[in-house]
């Protein structure tokens, strides 16, 4: 090697450091979906900072995200069919792909291998490799005579499966992904009509299916499932009118204090409280409006919860030792979505009319930070990462 | 049902000559924001369908203004479609419908 060349390469080596920037972690990261410029701001919750903007993800209307198992990366769903992979780190898309002309969500297998994105045309499940995102299954969500359904409450559950809810089917799929090659798909009927959303506990066990066609929730208990999908919570809203209803509710993690469930109520002004021992309604509770998410701070101990279209500029806290509520909270018009630091001490808010994404401080309710979004709506943190169902 | 749908109708065609020039830009913008984010939550921001079907130029060419105006402000009965009178007028919602119509940006 001569020694002109040995002398470039000291120089470029002593220059590199300041071009590749600083190591950073990804634990405290995170990104904003701003819907209607198809864009993510990437957060960061130790300063509560924008560090920056990834753009050309298509129509994030609805958009949800999930993340790989080392947080690096994050798996962006879009509403017009886009699978996007995005570096957190280097802000920059790193694989796309549009798999269907209209999705509404996703998730990644338990072992990070594999991303499922649930389709309204053509209904049903795609499969892509985590890595390349090429295609690895694809799953029409047939029924009747020749039909398709649109495809809700995606999630991923223990033992490399996925599960989800056919919307016009009534029907609630387990496809076990252990050999992608074949997918072993089980289909349980009848479990109710329009099934909108579904959630799984963060333990992997239950699956429960808001139906919005009819009273009570699809219960499938997956360390039996061989016992079949049971209806809980069968008389709620019987023989009462229902309102109706400006934003379907969403049902994404679980608000859980102690034994009791807490989940949206269809067409009231209330929130559900079912014990999780005998899966009764145990209570309800009346708040401002129709909730849209229902979230429990990550110790449990508050329930956090934003309101449809006209009610949407309001936050409401319930204590959940009394089931009281606590603070009132009005960030502004178009209330999106709540997420939680992981240990629950911050919470960000966005709002969607006013174009901000705020922080709060759970324990006093004081606005932390207040910084400019372009229609934000969904939140997405990278500890999600590590919990089944997120 | 039918007869109440034409009754309906008629009303709509006849409250609506008072019409676009009475709505204020401000309220049109109000309007079109309703439209995108809120029609839009079951519609798709760019209303080619969600849970909700289509709303584009070519799923509606079929469909009258009348019919349109009447589905946002009274909603359809046996589907999640609520009404949407509470928020606004008739001519306000059949000026949304014009605009549906010929396809929003």
């Amino acid at each position: 090697m001569s020694r002109r060349l040995i002398l470039l390469l000291l120089m470029l080596i002593a220059a590199a450091p300041i071009e590749a920037g600083e190591l950073r972690g990804t634990g405290d990261l995170g990104v904003v979906v701003e819907r209607a410029k198809g864009s993510l701001q990437v957060i960061e919750t130790s300063g509560n900072s924008v560090l920056g903007r990834i753009d050309g993800l298509g129509d994030l209307s609805h958009a949800s995200v999930v993340f790989s198992r080392d947080e690096r990366y994050a798996y962006v769903f879009g509403r017009d069919g886009g699978l996007t992979k995005v570096d957190v780190l280097e802000h920059r898309v790193v694989a796309r792909v549009i798999q269907s002309g209209n999705s509404i969500g996703g998730a990644i297998s338990q072992d990070g291998r594999l991303i499922a994105v649930s389709n309204y045309e053509p209904g049903g499940v795609r499969i892509f490799d985590a890595e390349t995102l090429d295609p690895v299954a694809d799953i029409p969500a047939v029924y009747g005579a020749n039909l398709q359904s649109k495809v809700v409450g995606l999630v991923d559950a223990p033992g490399n499966r996925f599960i989800f809810s056919l919307w016009d089917a009534g029907e609630i799929w387990s496809v076990e992904m252990s050999d992608p090659e074949n997918p072993v798909i089980t289909k349980y009927r009848d479990v109710g009509k329009n099934p909108y959303d579904a959630l799984i506990t963060p333990d992997g066990r239950y699956y429960i299916a808001g139906l919005y066609g009819e009273d009570g929730l699809a219960l499938l208990d997956l360390w039996y499932p061989e016992r079949g999908v049971k209806r809980i919570l069968n008389d709620y809203g019987k023989g009462e009118q229902k309102l109706p209803v400006y934003k379907m509710p969403h049902l994404e993690g679980w608000a859980k204090a102690g034994r009791h469930l807490f989940i949206p109520a269809v067409g009231q002004h209330q929130v559900l409280v079912v014990d999780t021992d005998n899966w009764q309604e145990t209570g309800r509770l009346d708040v401002h409006g129709q909730p849209v998410f229902v979230m429990a701070r990550p110790d449990g101990r508050q329930i956090w919860v934003n309101f449809a279209f006209p009610y949407n500029d309001t936050i409401q806290v319930i204590d959940t030792r009394d089931l009281k509520l606590v603070e009132t909270l009005k960030p502004g018009k178009g209330v999106l979505h709540m997420e939680f630091e992981p240990r629950g001490g911050e919470v960000w808010v966005s709002v969607r009319d006013i174009d901000r994404l705020q922080v709060y401080d759970t324990s006093d309710f004081k606005m932390l930070a207040d910084q400019p979004a372009e229609k934000p709506s969904g939140i997405f943190l990278s500890a999600r990462a590590h919990r089944t169902g997120l | 049902m039918k007869r109440t749908a034409l009754i309906v109708l008629s009303l709509i065609s006849s409250a609506q000559i008072a019409l676009a020039s009475d709505i204020s830009s401000v309220r049109k913008s109000e309007l079109l924001n309703l439209l995108k984010h809120d029609c839009g939550s079951c519609h798709g921001l760019s209303l080619k369908g969600g849970l909700g079907p289509a709303l584009t130029p070519d799923v509606l060419r079929q469909k009258p203004i009348e019919y349109i105006t009447a589905t946002i402000l009274y909603g359809r009965s046996g589907t999640p479609m609520p009404p949407w009178r509470p928020f606004m007028s008739e001519g306000e919602a059949n000026w949304l419908a014009q605009r549906i119509k010929e396809g929003v940006q």
